[in-house]
């Protein structure tokens, strides 16, 4: 390997490592946002305490999730210009204004309201703080909207021209660009993820309370919440995925090879492998196990339709394939398992056995962090699946990257990942402190609340924690 | 008007903005150490916790602008400046960090208080390094950064790294000055008096060094008319220090904060003298990096809108947070 391809490796390892760490955060801060802001809404309309006990019990779980991604998405939007310079210079003319938009429509909102969300209930009254809280998830959805039209641009670029120095200008006008054909399917399946991956969450803590006996009106709520979300939206999901594979299809057939495994072309109907070992060099896939004429069937509606497979790309065009069909394969079995779950809970409502039915709380609990394995599997699918190109088609990721040297950008790499690994464990650490109690009556009292408002600090914990920390020092 | 000088006052304007409030909460962080563990350190944080984060997000705007606006220039000065940006990162996430985790967790609270200090110590003097290694010139080669892997790391980057620091010390010291009370107002003031002389002299000593450094920024400030902006403007700043350190001495609630904040933005007025019209200094003008018109001109519609509202609703938030804080929070 030449030392410009070593760079270029530690280059990619780095963005992924960076972006795949800071999706976690989002794809939980948007769901969380959201649930707070019906929380909130729950609690002023009917008046009962035990919305705002949960209000109160997810905001310091969302205020340490929001901190976390605050900082990794700041990483994030220096990366384009450390490491992927010549892509910044080329694209920047197209994507630096939408993630200019991202900033002043949605960080903005989201920073400006979120001090007020946290620490302000007592300060502005209740109607202006359910406004703060509705505009900070209007901040997280607004953020999703615009960095997804960039990747999708990124996936499927359509109306730009080249420029006389080479960077990609707008041909005509911007909306093509803003609303370019894989976004729309892309923008509904991530935010729908991001939904899920907060209501398995949220109905994995409930379980665990309901396992160990806590079945309060709080808990119950919570847990009663999330699993009518696990229904009612898993399906939707599966649907909205099917939707984005046919685009996908249609935009990027490369990636669907590569996800279904198919190297050969299948003139007379392709088989959907479900399991098997991909191997690049041989072109195969080693011990598949098929069902005939399955994939056409989902792909084109057809069971006899033809479909071509990787043999028809240039090898230096063809994405890694056993990356991207193992990452699908796992998000596309987390989905089912969501729906199994959705429909498992409907069948314990209607025996009016939800809340004492250990099975069903074990398979809860259990699939509480599978979401965080989904949203980084189907990034992972999408994204690998993009190679070799930065901009699909038209420009190389070996094109893209920064003139760094490799001991930099290794020095970088080993300290974003002590760093990262450091941080976000204590921070996860935390939030699983934070769960492991279960929502208190008392959190929606005023009066018993902590002096550093809004509930973000119990009370005890800061009465004692500065003689604890002297002991420490 | 010219779109690309509208941009470019924009993005200079967020710049300033970001170093001016995120600059009193970074001072917070570098000055945290001098405080007593426990209610004073506890005020002293709850000062800037509910806006580090919108105030932060300066930089983000800054730096998301520059690629929107002037794609050429954040493409060399990013890479150019990579070490220092990188190790700014880094400790921007401990510093962002610390804020939730010291309250979350009270037996390692020690521990992100020091997290909080040195990661504000960490970002500020990589901010203050990339402002001299950008002053001091990049070597560019083409639409990219030709110069080697420790070009930023000179006398002169260390020396605009440590006056930051000072600067932004000065900055929390008049922040907490201003919305403290009780002890740990008292020892901010008296931190005020040590740090305003040490932020006033490595001013002057940026200020006598950089017309060495290029021609150009020679040939700006002692050639006419650069004689206009060079007569007045250490008068100017000296009688800004004065009314400072009356303030500070005299006992004044906001007075030292401002007076700081008038010295921040004659600094701020002078680096544009020197630099203007360049992005790069002596390498690349603003035309010559700018966006095509039409990436100018979408974005100019939502920043002439959005901006406005931005600073509306931030100063609603300060409004909502007006007054003293004290170790048990927001009354």
């Amino acid at each position: 390997m030449t030392a410009a391809e070593t760079a270029l490796l530690l280059a990619r390892a780095q963005f992924a490592f960076t972006v795949s760490f800071h999706f976690l955060f989002p794809s939980f801060s948007i769901g969380l946002a959201s649930f707070l802001a019906v929380l909130e809404g729950l609690w002023l309309k009917t008046g009962k305490d035990h919305y705002l006990d949960l209000f109160r019990y997810w905001l310091k779980i969302f205020a340490l999730a929001f901190a976390m991604g605050v900082v990794s998405g700041i990483v994030m939007s220096y990366q384009f210009g450390t490491n992927w310079s010549v892509y910044s210079d080329r694209a920047g003319p197209i994507v630096g204004p939408l993630m200019a938009y991202e900033v002043l429509t949605a960080f903005f909102l989201e920073a400006g309201f979120l001090g007020v969300m946290l620490f302000g209930m007592q300060k502005v009254g209740r109607g202006l703080h359910f406004a703060a809280t509705c505009m900070v998830a209007l901040g997280t959805f607004i953020s999703a909207f615009w960095i997804l039209s960039v990747n999708s641009w990124m996936q499927t670029p359509v109306g730009f021209a080249t420029n006389a120095v080479g960077q990609f200008v707008p041909a005509h006008g911007w909306l093509e660009i803003i609303f370019n054909p894989s976004f729309p399917y892309r923008l509904v399946h991530t935010v729908i993820a991001a939904y899920l991956t907060t209501a398995l969450a949220v109905g994995g803590v409930g379980a665990w309370h309901l396992l160990h006996g806590r079945k309060t009106a709080q808990v119950r709520t919570m847990f009663s919440m999330a699993m009518w979300m696990a229904a009612l939206v898993a399906p939707v999901q599966i649907l909205a995925g099917d939707e984005h594979g046919l685009n996908t299809l249609a935009h990027q057939p490369a990636k669907v090879m590569a996800m279904e495994g198919h190297f050969r072309s299948h003139p007379h109907g392709a088989p959907l492998i479900l399991f098997g070992l991909p191997d690049s060099a041989a072109e195969t896939v080693r011990y598949a196990i098929e069902i005939p004429k399955l994939s056409s069937l989902i792909l084109k509606h057809d069971p006899n339709a033809p479909l071509a497979g990787l043999e028809t790309i240039p090898k230096r065009d063809r994405p890694p394939v056993a990356i991207v069909f193992w990452s699908f394969r796992i998000m596309v079995g987390i989905g089912f398992a969501m729906l199994g779950l959705g429909l498992l809970s409907l069948l314990a409502r209607v025996r009016g056995r939800l809340y004492d039915w250990p099975w069903l709380h074990r398979l809860a609990l259990v699939m509480g962090p599978s979401g965080f394995v989904a949203v980084i599997a189907g990034w992972v699918t999408t994204e690998v699946g993009r190679q070799p190109w930065v901009i699909y088609g038209v420009m190389r990721t070996s094109e893209a990257v920064s003139p760094i040297a490799t001991p930099g950008v290794t020095g970088s790499l080993m300290a974003f990942v002590i760093v990262y690994f450091a941080v976000f464990a204590a921070g996860t650490l935390y939030i699983l402190k934070l769960m492991a109690h279960a929502p208190k009556p008392q959190e929606s009292d005023p009066a018993r609340a902590p002096i550093r408002s809004a509930g973000i600090t119990p009370a005890p914990a800061q009465a004692s924690g500065a003689g604890v920390a002297e002991e420490h020092r | 008007m010219d779109l690309t000088v509208v941009w470019a006052a924009i993005i200079a304007f967020a710049v300033a903005a970001y170093v001016v409030l995120d600059g009193f909460d970074l001072g917070i962080g570098i000055l945290f150490p001098a405080f007593r563990v426990g209610g004073e350190r506890d005020s002293a944080m709850n000062a800037i916790a509910p806006v580090w984060d919108g105030n932060e997000t300066w930089l983000v705007l800054g730096g998301g602008g520059l690629m929107a606006a002037f794609p050429l220039a954040y493409a060399i000065i990013l890479p150019a400046l990579y070490t220092p940006l990188i190790a700014m990162l880094l400790g921007l996430v401990f510093r962002g960090v610390a804020f939730e985790f010291r309250w979350r967790d009270p037996s390692h609270r020690a521990g992100w208080d020091a997290g909080f200090c040195a990661g504000s110590v960490i970002a500020t003097f990589a901010q203050g390094i990339t402002l001299g290694a950008l002053l001091q010139g990049i070597s560019v080669k083409g639409r990219a950064y030709a110069g080697g892997w420790w070009d930023w790391l000179t006398p002169f980057s260390l020396l605009t790294g440590f006056s930051l620091l000072a600067g932004y010390a000065l900055l929390g010291a008049g922040f907490l000055i201003w919305r403290t009370e009780g002890r740990v107002h008292r020892d901010a003031r008296r931190l005020a008096r040590f740090l305003a002389p040490a932020m006033l002299v490595s001013l002057g000593l940026v200020s006598l060094y950089t017309p060495f450094l290029e021609g150009q920024y020679w040939h700006r400030w002692f050639v006419w008319p650069g004689l206009l902006v060079t007569v007045p403007m250490p008068l100017l700043v000296a009688g800004a220090a004065l009314m400072l350190w009356r303030a500070i001495a005299r006992g004044h609630d906001a007075a030292p904060f401002v007076w700081t904040l008038a010295i921040f933005g004659l600094a701020l007025a002078g680096l544009a003298v020197s630099i203007w019209p360049d992005v790069i200094p002596g390498r690349v003008t603003i035309w010559q990096a700018a966006s095509p018109p039409v990436s100018q001109a979408f974005m100019l519609v939502g920043a002439s809108i959005l901006v406005p509202v931005i600073l509306g609703y931030t100063a609603w938030a300060y409004w909502v947070f007006r007054g003293k804080v004290s170790d048990g929070g927001y009354h």
